[in-house]
């Protein structure tokens, strides 16, 4: 074969079109064009506001005041002084603990219950995630009226049903501890069913062939469950945790629509005492600070969270 | 072990599993069921402690719903809440559907951190803004105004959305926009071209929720608006539908049923996509 | 050391038969294999003596027991699967010693015996660590180590090749098969790959949709197939298969060599024009059409190399069959008809 006479290639040109043309092929910028608008709306509608947050922290600003000064830690220490503010606290810790920790038992039991098929699962599905979806403020008002003082369906069926003694009538919005479960339990109610499908993903996720094989090797019902499959579900459990404690720490709407935090502020937890404190009360400076509690807690659950998606990304 | 012993095994863990189902559909679906009949009760029925509250004294009666759409701005509150949902819709997908494309094709390990901290800033709770928004949004001028929700609606709209679109556009295989760009379509001429309109089910799912969270949301509803033709659903009927003592309970139960239930169906067609926007890729 | 036995044995699935009322017996220490192609329901077979999947009727026996019943911990077997599943979250040697654990032995005794599998497999270092940090090959010994621990009567092993790369997989064929040899414990093995069923089995039963179509040692199957189905899958390239109106005429590729290659007699010639041939190195591998058929008679010549006849694509040789090499089957059912063709 003979050897062609190489013609020298001509230098190909950049593609024809203006700026916009050139945009949509260069990945980098094309990128970064992309993602700025989203970025900028959170930074402005999240970042900013939040550091206003903490600016009012350290102001004097009211709802009436056209202006502000800067007073230190002035309302911080207001609120440090302020006994509600403790009260709303040990309030909002309790709640979130003891609600979260029966979500996760009440969540586990359910996934497990629906990891297999059966007739008219599509219906229960259906059923269980009302409490989720439907507005909190309007589920809550749902309790509000079982948990009436006159007509509670609680106390009427558990008087049928002879648990309650004649006399036993229990108002369970208010009297403080009972007022305090009530919360509990409607935030038990609206965070299982998240909880529930979370781990039902994590649950479904786990090959067959696991299973199977500590079937084969002979592991009974709790070996099975306690050895095998509560630790490869561990990660998951642990991301529906952290989505339920932050649903339930920073929540104000379910104690503003059951006790508005009564009675007598004995149920008031952070949020709703930082709504009452600032847009009710007026005194946005120290709601702010009081909403600033929640803070350190959303540090930690976005931490956990980081270092899980980490973790992820390796194995 | 007996082979009678096997059988009878089975037959206890079916009724045990579906024990297991009764107990939890009672206590998540109840106070729906609780909200059903008391809307359509006759408040003589309600209020009257001798009767059993299961049973119709009376026989069903649409009055409460008649009074919740006739006396009651509860039809106004339900366009809004729907308006407010479109245009929050609107923005959202305007500003998540490039993010959450441009965060999936993202070449090295920005792509994922970036993607995680947007979604985090969904986890900043509205009982942290609220404060200072609600100033912001009196300098605007908006106080008292539906574009006030619009406006910071997204604030939570967007980071979930992105995320989940995000896991969404990684799910589309890269080949596809290859083959367009050597038949001569730009990057993002392929991403309108050939991405989105295979796409339409993860929109549909970001849309769904989108409107979801709208219909949810109270925090700003109750701090920015005030006059009672502007409220949301969520905000009015606790607000709104409570005169001094008297609760109008048939009522309220049938609003919390109208604005819930409908969700709730079509939520449940797109669980599993949400699903995998929560498990925040733990679950491959 | 125990024999394994399905009696009648069926498994419906939403109207699919997919195991069809199967007879069969793995005798004492034999190494059988299940073969067949996706779906033939060897998968589903063995999943029912494990005891993972309930029969629709029928029953499993193992050493004389009836244990159709018996959830899978009480049949005394080991399985190990295509994926392994070893458990993620565990170390090697946790591993090993859970089906130990589970019956409650002394911890003493656990220790022993999880070394002594170790040892067989040669995983002694690994026991410190997770699946996630071993090769595949190092998995499968975890895997084959855990199923030989609990010294069961049986093992079943569900294609445990069938995840290695190619060159890895002949090496750890060899040593199966040794191990299994030294431990004398009857095994059922499944696989859709003929050359390991060949390689690997004391006799191999050839499964399709849902029932035995034969059962026999290598050398049976291979020489004597019992029907069209079986002749085409052991072999490779496949038997050859000649319309003959009622009757179908078969040989192998090898049975298929040029005229000058065989002695005169007791042998059939035919015109055999070549289209293409590869070179595989050992084989020549020779594609082409028998002369003089109606519809045509694709087939395909398998020269071993010592053979240096030369040949080229298209023209036409003699090529012959030994009769003895010959086979008929019924050409409606596929079976092969009594007595070799001659």
């Amino acid at each position: 074969m003979t050897e062609a006479a190489l013609k020298p290639a001509k230098v190909a040109g950049r593609p024809p079109g203006g700026f916009l043309e050139r945009l949509a092929d260069n990945d980098r910028w094309l990128v970064r064009a992309m993602l700025a608008p989203a970025i900028l709306y959170i930074v402005l509608l999240v970042g900013f506001p939040f550091l206003l947050s903490l600016w009012y922290s350290l102001t004097n600003v009211t709802v009436a005041s056209p202006t502000m000064e800067f007073v230190g830690l002035e309302n911080f220490r207001r609120i440090i002084e302020s006994g509600t503010f403790w009260l709303s606290l040990w309030n909002t810790v309790v709640i979130t603990v003891v609600s979260q920790f029966l979500v996760i038992v009440l969540a586990h039991v359910l996934a497990m219950a629906l990891v297999a098929d059966f007739r008219g699962k599509w219906l229960v599905r259906l059923l269980i995630l009302l409490p989720w979806v439907a507005p909190i403020s309007l589920g809550s008002i749902g309790w509000l009226w079982i948990f009436d003082s006159i007509y509670s369906i609680i106390n009427w069926t558990a008087r049928a049903l002879g648990l309650f003694d004649p006399t036993f009538w229990p108002i369970w919005l208010g009297q403080p501890e009972l007022a305090k479960a009530s919360i509990i339990i409607v935030n038990v109610w609206r965070i299982t069913p998240l909880a529930t499908i979370i781990i039902l993903a994590g649950l479904t996720s786990i090959p067959q062939d696991i299973h199977d094989a500590a079937a084969v090797d002979g592991a009974g019902f709790w070996r099975h469950q306690l050895q095998i499959t509560a630790p490869l579900i561990m990660p998951i459990t642990l991301v529906a945790l952290l989505f339920g404690i932050i649903f339930t720490f920073t929540d104000m709407i379910v104690v503003f629509v059951l006790t508005r935090g009564g009675p007598y502020d004995t149920t008031q937890v952070i949020a709703s005492w930082a709504y009452f404190t600032g847009i009710q009360g007026g005194d946005l400076a120290g709601g702010a600070a009081i909403s600033l509690f929640l803070f350190p807690v959303l540090v930690a659950v976005a931490v956990m969270f980081l270092w899980f998606a980490k973790r992820a990304e390796v194995t | 072990m007996t082979p009678g012993g096997a059988k009878l095994r089975r037959a206890g863990a079916r009724a045990g599993h579906a024990a297991i189902l009764v107990f939890f559909v009672t206590f998540l679906a109840f106070p729906f069921y609780w909200m059903l009949i008391t809307t359509f009760k006759t408040t003589q029925d309600l209020q009257n402690t001798e009767h059993n509250p299961y049973l119709f004294h009376d026989p069903p009666t649409l009055h409460h719903l008649a009074v919740l759409f006739q006396d009651t701005q509860f039809l106004q509150w339900l366009v809004n809440t729907g308006l407010v949902g479109i245009a929050v819709v609107v923005i959202t997908l305007l500003l998540a559907v490039p993010a959450g494309y441009a965060l999936a094709r993202m070449t090295g390990p920005w792509g994922q951190t970036l993607g995680v901290a947007i979604f985090l800033t969904y986890l900043v709770p509205p009982t942290i803004l609220f404060i200072p928004f609600s100033r912001i949004i009196a300098m605007l001028g908006l106080q008292d105004s539906l574009w006030s929700l619009v406006l910071v609606y997204p604030s939570f709209t967007v980071p979930f959305c992105t995320w989940l679109l995000m896991g969404f556009f990684k799910a589309i295989p890269r080949d596809l926009e290859d083959a367009a760009m050597i038949d001569g379509l730009s990057r993002f001429g392929a991403f309108v071209k050939v991405v989105m309109p295979i796409s339409t089910a993860g929109l549909l799912t970001a849309i769904i929720f989108a409107f979801t969270l709208v219909t949810q949301e109270f925090v700003y509803g109750v701090t920015f608006i005030t006059s009672s033709s502007s409220y949301t659903v969520s905000v009015g009927v606790p607000t709104f539908l409570v005169r001094g003592d008297v609760y109008f309970w048939g009522s309220m139960m049938g609003a919390c049923l109208i604005a819930s239930v409908p969700i709730a169906i079509i939520y449940n067609f797109f669980v599993d996509r949400f699903v995998a926007g929560f498990t925040v890729g733990a679950v491959k | 050391m125990a024999t394994v036995e399905a009696r009648r044995l069926t498994k419906v699935f939403d109207e699919v038969r997919a195991v069809d009322g199967i007879d069969l017996l793995a005798r004492e220490s034999e190494f059988l294999v299940l073969l067949g192609p996706s779906g033939c329901g060897k998968t589903t077979l063995m999943r029912m003596i494990a005891g993972l999947e309930t029969p629709t009727s029928g029953d499993v026996v193992i050493d004389g027991r009836v244990v159709t019943d018996l959830p899978p911990r009480a049949r005394n077997i080991a399985m190990v699967f295509q994926s392994y599943a070893l458990y993620p979250h565990l170390t090697v040697e946790k591993n090993i010693s859970f089906p130990l654990r589970a019956v409650g032995m002394p911890k003493e005794e656990i220790r022993k015996k999880v070394d002594w599998a170790a040892r067989m497999f040669g995983i002694e270092r690994f026991l410190d660590r997770k699946p996630r940090q071993l090769s595949g090959g190092e998995r499968q010994r975890v895997a084959l180590a855990r199923a030989v621990v609990r010294e069961p009567v049986v093992f079943l092993l569900d294609e445990p090749l069938s995840n290695l790369d190619a060159k890895l997989r002949n090496s750890a064929r060899d040593e199966l098969k040794q191990f299994q040899r030294q431990l004398g414990t009857t095994t059922i093995y499944v696989t859709h790959d003929q050359a390991e069923a060949m390689g690997l089995g004391d006799r191999i039963a050839v499964l399709d949709r849902g029932k035995v179509c034969q059962i026999g040692t290598p050398q049976e199957i291979y020489d004597h197939p019992s029907d069209t189905f079986v002749a085409t899958f052991i072999g490779s390239p496949p038997m050859n298969l000649v319309d003959e109106g009622e009757t179908m005429l078969g040989f192998r590729p090898e049975a298929f060599l040029p005229k000058e290659v065989e002695p005169d007699g007791g042998r059939e010639v035919f015109r055999f024009r070549i289209t293409r041939i590869e070179y595989l190195g050992a084989d020549r591998l020779v594609y082409g059409v028998i002369e003089g058929r109606t519809p045509e008679a694709h087939v395909i010549s398998k020269i071993p190399t010592n053979i240096r006849t030369e040949i080229a694509a298209g023209e036409t040789y003699d090529f012959a069959v030994r009769h003895v090499d010959m086979k008929r089957f019924d050409a409606r059912s596929g079976r092969v008809l009594d007595g070799d063709a001659r």
